[in-house]
C-alpha cells in the first residue's frame, strides 16, 4: 500500500497542539510491554509528510481504553491517531486475519463472532421477554452480541433479565432486529462499517417508543451514548439503571454473600465516561459483600486488554498479559470474588484466572449475577 | 462659523500606501463637501505631518480635521493635542481607520482605495456636526487603598507612604505577609524568604502614614477616580490588641488545641481556635478563629462560666464581647494586590494527592523546609527521611484538562529550588525532577539551573502520567521522552509543582470594582505591553499575582509601577475625566432604570424628586451602553449623536 499522507489527518486530530509531554505513552497500559509508543507516532506524523502504518505492527497493541486522551495536557486524541492509522490498513486490506473475520461477520452476520443471525435470541429462551418492535416497553435492554451468544455472557444477560423482572422492569428487547452496534469495528478502524450500523439503527430506534436504553456492555453504552448523535432515549449502563432501582426501593438485594469482593472498572465505564461511584454502590448494597479497592481502581485503573478489538486481534509479546497482572492485583486484597461489568473484562480475567490456576481462590463475576444471587 | 475640513491621509510607510492610492483619495476628498484642503504623507504621526496639520490650521482657517490612518486608539491622543494646540476643539477632530480595518486586511488595490474613499467620506460627514466638547478635572483625595496584604500590597502600600500620602492597607487574613510568609527561600539567591518579609512587614507596620487593617474585607465601594469611598468590615479578634503580650497562654488552655489543620503550614500541623498565624505575624495580636470556637459556636466551653483561655489569659486580653465594626475610608486611587490561590491537585486524581500522604504540594514542601515549620525544617513523612524524592512540573499549569492553559511561570524555579533544599537536607537521597520543558527566564534562573543539576538534581524530560503504591513505595509512571521509552520511577516522596489560579474571591473584586478578568481568570491589565499595571477604571490599578503568576521579583516590580502611576494621581491632585459622556433628557426620560442594569461603571442614577435618570460625567466612560438600552431614546451620547451616526452610515451605504 501507499504510504499515509499525514496532512489528511494532523490537523483534524489537533497534532500540532502536541508538546511532546509523553504523557500520553507515560498512562498507556501496554506501553511497558510493547514497542507502542504513541507520543513517538504523533512526532513522525508531525516531521514526516507520510507514515507507512504496516510498519507498525504495534498498532494493533492498542486497547482504545483511551489513558492517552484522557491525560494529555493539550486537548490532542492520541488514541484517534491509532483508530486512522487503523483505518488506512483496513482500508488497503493489511490487517490481521482474525480482525477481517471479525469485521466481516459483522457486515454479514451482524455480529463478530460468525454466529448465526437466527440464533440471537436462543440466551432468551425459557424467560418470557417482550419483543420490543411488536410490543411497546419503557426500557429497551441491550444484551450486546457477547450476552447474546458467548455462552459466559450469557448468563449475565439472562441474570439481568432476572433482576428486571423482579424490580419490575417494564422493558424489551429487538430481538432478532439486533444487530452489532459496531463499537469495536470502529476502533479497529472500520469507519463505514459503522456509519453503516449507525444510520441501520437510526431506522431500527425510530420505531422504539421506549425511554431508555439500557446496555449491558460498557462498549455498546458508549457508542449509543456519545458516537451515534442523538437518540429518542436516554442512554445508560446496567449498573446506572441498577442503581437507580435500588435508590427508588423497586430493587432490594437481600440475600447476604458474605464474601470480599473486589471491582474492576471497565475503561469504557470508569476512566472514558466516568461512572465510578454506581457499580460501587450496587455492590455495597448487597447485604454482607464486603468491597475492597485495588491499588489501581477508578481513574488508576488498569486495562484488561479485552477492547479496542483486543478481542479479535492477539497483538505482540503475548507473553505479558495484563489481565494476569490484574489478577495478580485482585488476589493481594484478598478478595474472593472479581467482579466485573463488562462482557470483554469477563473474558479477559476469568481466562487469566483460568491460566494461572487459581479458579479455587478467585471467582470471575458479574455484578449483575451477584445481584441475582442477592435476590429473594 | 460654517465648517472648514482639512483631510490628511497617512502612507503609514507603505503600510497603507502599498494597498490604497493615497493620491486618488485625497483626489476624492478634495470633492467633499466642506473640505477645504487635502493632503497624503509618509508619516502623519511625525513631528513634520503634524506641523502639516498646524500650518494648514494657520493658512485655511480650519476649524475641523481629518486624519485617515491607524486606529484611534493609536493616535486619536496625538492628533486631539496637535489640533488643539492651534485653537480646535479636539473633539471636532475625527479619524478614518484605513489601517487595521483596510489596507492591512485587503490585498485588492482598488477595492481597498474604494473602501478607504468611503471611510473618509465618512469620517468628513461627520466631522463636519461635531460639536465642541470640553475636557474637565477632578480633585483627588490623597490617599490610597491598597487591597490585600502580601509582599505586593506591602510594597505599594510602602511607596506611597514614603512618598508622604496616607495608605489604607486592607487585609482579609488576621495578619499581613500573604503566601510569602509561608515560603522558606527565595530562588534564586536562596535567601530566607521569612527574613526578607519581616522586614518589610516591620517598614509598613511602624510607618505613620500607613493604617494596617487586618481581618477586614471590603464591603463597598463608591465613587470615581480621586474620590472614592469604601465601607470595610472589620471583623473582631475577641483579643485586645492594646494586652496582648503573645505569651501563647490562650493557645495552650484551648480545649482545641493541636485539632485544627493549620492553614499556614498548609494542614500539616494542628492548631488551637485561638492562635498567632505566624511569629513574625502583624499586628502581633492572637485571634480568635470564630468558625472553630466552642464558645463563640456554642456559647460555652470547659467546665465553668469562663472559657479556658480567658482563665488562662494573665492580661485578660480575651474579650468575647467585641463585635464587627464598619469603617469608612476614603482615598483617590486604588491598588488591588488580591493575590493568587494553589491549584488544587485533587482535580489531578491520577497523580494521587489527597490518597497518598505521601504525594504533596509545593507549598506543603515549603513548610516542611521551613525552619518555622512543622518539622523544625526536617524533610520527614511518615515519620521518616525519604530515599527517593520525586519532583514533578506543571501540575495545574499548562493543562487543558483543568481549564489552565497557561503557564504558571514560576514552578520551574521553584521547583529547581526546592530540589535542591532536598539534595541539602537529605544528601544520600536521589533527587529527580520530571519536566516538559525549563522556563528559566528570570534574572539568574538559567544558572540557578545549571546548579541544581550540578549539585546533582536529576532532570529527565517527560510530563508523569499517574502515580500509584505498590507495597510500601509509590511509583511515578511517565515516558522518558529522551530515552523515548515509558519508565517507572520509585519514589518515597512525591512534591507536586502546583500552578497558579486566580483567587476564588477575584469575581467579586472584579464586581466590586468593576475589573475585568483576561482568558486566564485573573484581573485584566488596560494593555499587556503599554498599560500592564492600569486597569480600564482610571484610578484603579494591579500588582502582584492577581494579575497573573509572577515571582517575588516580578510582583515587587509591578507593585512598585503601580505606585508610581498611583502617585502621579495623588501628586498632580487632579485628574481629568472623559468628555464624550452620555446625557439624559429629562423630557423624554420614563426613570425605567435599564440604562442603569446597562452601565457597567455605575454612572446612572435615579433622581428620586424628579423620578428621572441623571449622569455622573465623572464615572461615565461614553461607552453608549445607555443609550442602546433606553427604550425611549432619552440618551443620547456626546460625540456619537444619532445625527453624527447616520450621517457616516449615509455615506457609507
Amino acid at each position: 500500500m501507499s504510504p499515509i499522507q499525514t496532512s489528511e489527518y494532523i490537523h483534524e486530530l489537533t497534532l500540532r497542539e502536541c508538546i511532546q509531554c509523553g504523557k500520553c505513552t507515560g498512562g498507556c497500559p501496554v506501553s511497558l510491554k510493547t514497542s507502542l509508543n504513541i507520543r513517538r507516532l504523533i512526532y513522525e506524523s508531525l516531521i514526516s509528510d507520510t507514515v507507512s502504518p504496516e510498519s507498525h505492527e504495534e498498532l494493533w497493541d492498542c486497547t482504545t481504553c483511551k489513558t492517552c486522551t484522557l491525560r494529555c495536557p493539550k486537548g490532542v486524541d492520541p488514541c484517534g491517531l491509532i483508530v486512522t492509522l487503523r483505518g488506512a490498513l483496513v482500508e488497503s486490506g493489511r490487517i490481521p486475519s482474525t480482525v477481517r473475520d471479525a469485521l466481516k461477520s459483522i457486515t454479514v452476520r451482524g455480529n463478530p463472532l460468525n454466529m448465526p443471525p437466527q440464533d440471537r435470541t436462543l440466551w432468551t429462551e425459557g424467560l418470557d421477554i417482550k419483543y420490543i418492535l411488536e410490543e411497546e416497553a419503557e426500557v429497551l435492554f441491550f444484551p450486546c452480541c457477547m450476552g447474546a451468544y458467548d455462552p459466559r455472557v450469557q448468563k449475565v444477560a439472562r441474570s439481568l433479565v432476572k433482576v428486571f423482572q423482579e424490580a419490575g422492569v417494564d422493558f424489551g428487547i429487538l430481538g432478532e432486529d439486533e444487530i452489532c452496534c459496531a463499537h469495536e469495528a470502529r476502533r479497529l478502524g472500520e469507519k463505514e462499517l459503522f456509519e453503516g450500523t449507525v444510520e441501520q439503527y437510526q431506522e431500527i430506534f425510530s420505531e422504539v417508543k421506549a425511554e431508555k436504553l439500557v446496555a449491558l456492555s460498557p462498549h455498546c453504552f458508549n457508542a449509543f451514548k456519545n458516537e451515534y448523535g442523538e437518540l429518542p432515549f436516554q442512554v445508560l449502563h446496567y449498573t446506572q439503571f441498577l442503581a437507580d432501582l435500588i435508590k427508588q426501593g423497586k430493587l432490594k438485594p437481600v440475600r447476604e454473600i458474605p464474601k470480599k469482593v473486589t471491582y474492576h472498572d471497565p475503561c469504557y465505564l470508569g476512566k472514558q465516561n466516568k461512572i465510578f461511584d454506581e457499580p460501587r454502590f450496587v455492590l455495597q448494597s448487597i447485604p454482607g459483600l464486603e468491597l475492597v479497592e485495588m491499588e489501581r481502581c477508578r481513574e488508576w485503573s488498569l486495562c484488561c486488554e479485552g477492547g479496542g478489538g483486543r478481542m479479535w486481534a492477539e497483538g505482540t509479546n503475548i507473553e505479558v498479559r495484563l489481565s494476569h497482572e490484574r489478577v495478580r492485583e485482585a488476589l493481594e486484597t484478598g478478595a474472593e470474588i472479581l467482579a466485573v461489568a463488562c462482557p470483554f473484562c469477563m473474558a479477559m480475567l476469568e481466562d487469566a484466572v483460568k491460566t494461572l490456576g487459581l479458579e479455587e481462590k478467585l471467582k470471575v463475576l458479574d455484578i449483575a449475577e451477584l445481584v441475582a444471587m442477592s435476590l429473594g | 462659523m460654517p465648517a472648514r475640513i482639512g483631510v490628511y491621509i497617512c502612507h503609514c510607510g507603505i503600510n497603507i500606501a502599498a494597498t490604497v492610492d493615497v493620491e486618488e483619495v485625497v483626489r476624492f476628498a478634495q470633492t467633499l463637501p466642506n473640505v477645504v484642503v487635502a493632503r497624503h504623507y509618509t508619516y502623519m504621526c511625525s513631528d513634520p505631518g503634524q506641523a502639516l496639520i498646524k500650518q494648514d490650521i494657520e493658512e485655511y482657517k480650519l476649524n475641523r480635521v481629518v486624519v485617515a490612518s491607524c486606529s484611534p486608539r493609536m493616535h486619536e491622543p496625538t492628533f486631539r493635542s496637535v489640533v488643539a494646540e492651534k485653537g480646535v476643539n479636539p473633539y471636532q477632530f475625527e479619524m478614518a481607520n484605513i489601517r487595521e480595518q483596510n489596507s492591512w486586511v485587503h490585498s485588492d488595490v482598488q477595492a481597498a482605495t474604494q473602501k478607504a474613499k468611503e471611510l473618509v467620506a465618512a469620517a468628513v460627514a461627520k466631522v463636519a456636526l461635531l460639536e465642541p466638547l470640553e475636557e474637565r478635572e477632578v480633585e483627588i483625595t490623597p490617599a490610597a487603598l491598597v487591597i490585600g496584604g502580601g509582599i505586593a500590597g506591602l510594597t505599594a502600600a510602602l511607596d506611597i507612604a514614603e512618598a508622604g500620602y496616607k495608605v489604607y492597607l486592607v487585609e482579609k487574613e488576621p495578619t499581613v505577609g500573604g503566601r510569602m510568609a509561608q515560603l522558606s527561600r527565595t530562588f534564586p539567591a536562596m535567601e530566607d524568604a521569612r527574613h526578607l518579609l519581616a522586614e518589610r512587614i516591620k517598614q509598613a507596620s511602624s510607618h505613620p502614614n500607613i493604617e494596617i487593617l487586618t481581618s477586614s474585607t471590603l464591603r463597598e465601594i463608591e465613587g470615581y477616580i480621586g474620590n472614592f469611598k469604601a465601607t470595610i468590615l472589620r471583623r473582631p479578634r475577641y483579643v485586645r490588641a492594646d494586652r496582648c503580650t503573645t505569651c501563647g497562654k490562650c493557645a495552650e488552655a484551648c480545649v482545641l488545641a493541636g485539632q485544627i489543620p493549620d492553614e499556614f503550614n498548609a494542614g500539616l500541623s494542628r492548631r488551637s481556635a485561638i492562635y498567632l498565624p505566624f511569629a513574625e505575624a502583624y499586628p502581633p495580636v492572637y485571634t480568635v478563629d470564630p468558625q472553630n470556637c466552642l464558645y463563640l459556636k456554642e456559647g460555652k466551653c470547659g467546665e465553668g462560666d469562663t472559657p479556658p483561655c480567658v482563665a488562662a489569659c494573665p492580661e485578660g486580653a480575651i474579650d468575647f464581647s467585641q463585635k464587627e465594626e464598619e469603617l469608612e475610608r476614603k482615598f483617590g486611587v486604588i491598588i488591588v494586590a488580591t493575590g493568587f490561590d494553589l491549584f488544587d491537585a485533587r482535580l489531578k486524581p491520577e497523580l494521587g494527592y489527597g490518597r497518598y500522604p505521601n504525594v504533596i504540594t509545593a507549598l506543603e514542601f515549603e513548610r516542611l523546609a521551613s525552619p518555622d515549620g512543622p518539622t523544625g525544617g526536617e524533610i520527614i513523612v511518615n515519620g521518616k527521611k525519604p530515599q527517593s524524592v520525586v519532583f514533578i512540573h506543571c501540575v495545574g499549569s499548562r493543562d487543558k484538562t483543568v481549564g489552565n492553559p497557561y503557564c504558571s511561570r514560576i514552578c520551574c524555579m521553584f521547583t529547581a529550588k526546592q530540589a535542591l533544599l532536598a539534595k541539602e537536607k537529605l544528601p544520600e537521597a536521589k533527587v529527580t525532577v520530571f519536566y516538559m520543558d525549563v522556563r528559566s527566564f528570570t534574572k539568574g534562573g538559567e544558572e540557578f539551573y545549571d546548579r541544581a543539576r550540578g549539585e546533582g538534581v536529576l532532570y529527565r524530560r517527560g510530563g508523569v502520567s499517574e502515580i500509584y503504591r505498590k507495597g510500601d513505595k509509590l511509583i511515578v509512571r511517565a515516558d522518558d521522552t529522551l530515552l523515548g521509552r515509558p519508565v517507572e520511577v520509585e519514589a518515597d516522596l512525591v512534591v507536586l509543582a502546583t500552578g497558579l489560579v486566580p483567587r476564588k474571591e477575584t469575581e467579586d473584586v472584579a464586581l466590586l470594582l468593576k475589573l475585568a478578568r483576561s482568558a486566564d481568570g485573573f484581573l485584566a491589565e488596560a494593555h499587556p505591553k503599554l498599560r500592564p499595571v492600569d486597569t480600564a477604571s482610571d484610578g484603579i490599578f494591579l500588582a502582584g499575582t492577581c494579575q497573573g503568576p509572577k515571582d517575588i521579583a516580578d510582583s515587587v516590580a509591578q507593585a512598585r509601577a503601580a505606585a508610581s502611576s498611583a502617585l502621579m494621581y495623588l501628586i498632580q491632585g487632579k485628574a481629568k475625566v472623559e468628555a464624550v459622556t452620555s446625557k439624559v433628557d429629562p423630557e423624554i426620560c420614563s426613570g425605567c432604570g435599564l440604562c442603569e442594569a446597562a452601565c457597567a461603571f455605575g454612572a446612572l442614577k435615579l433622581d428620586p424628586k424628579r423620578k428621572v435618570m441623571t449622569v455622573n460625567a465623572v464615572l461615565c466612560k461614553g461607552c453608549g451602553a445607555c443609550a442602546v438600552a433606553c427604550p425611549s431614546k432619552a440618551i443620547q451620547l456626546s460625540h456619537f449623536t444619532p445625527a453624527q451616526t447616520m450621517v457616516m452610515v449615509e455615506a457609507l451605504v
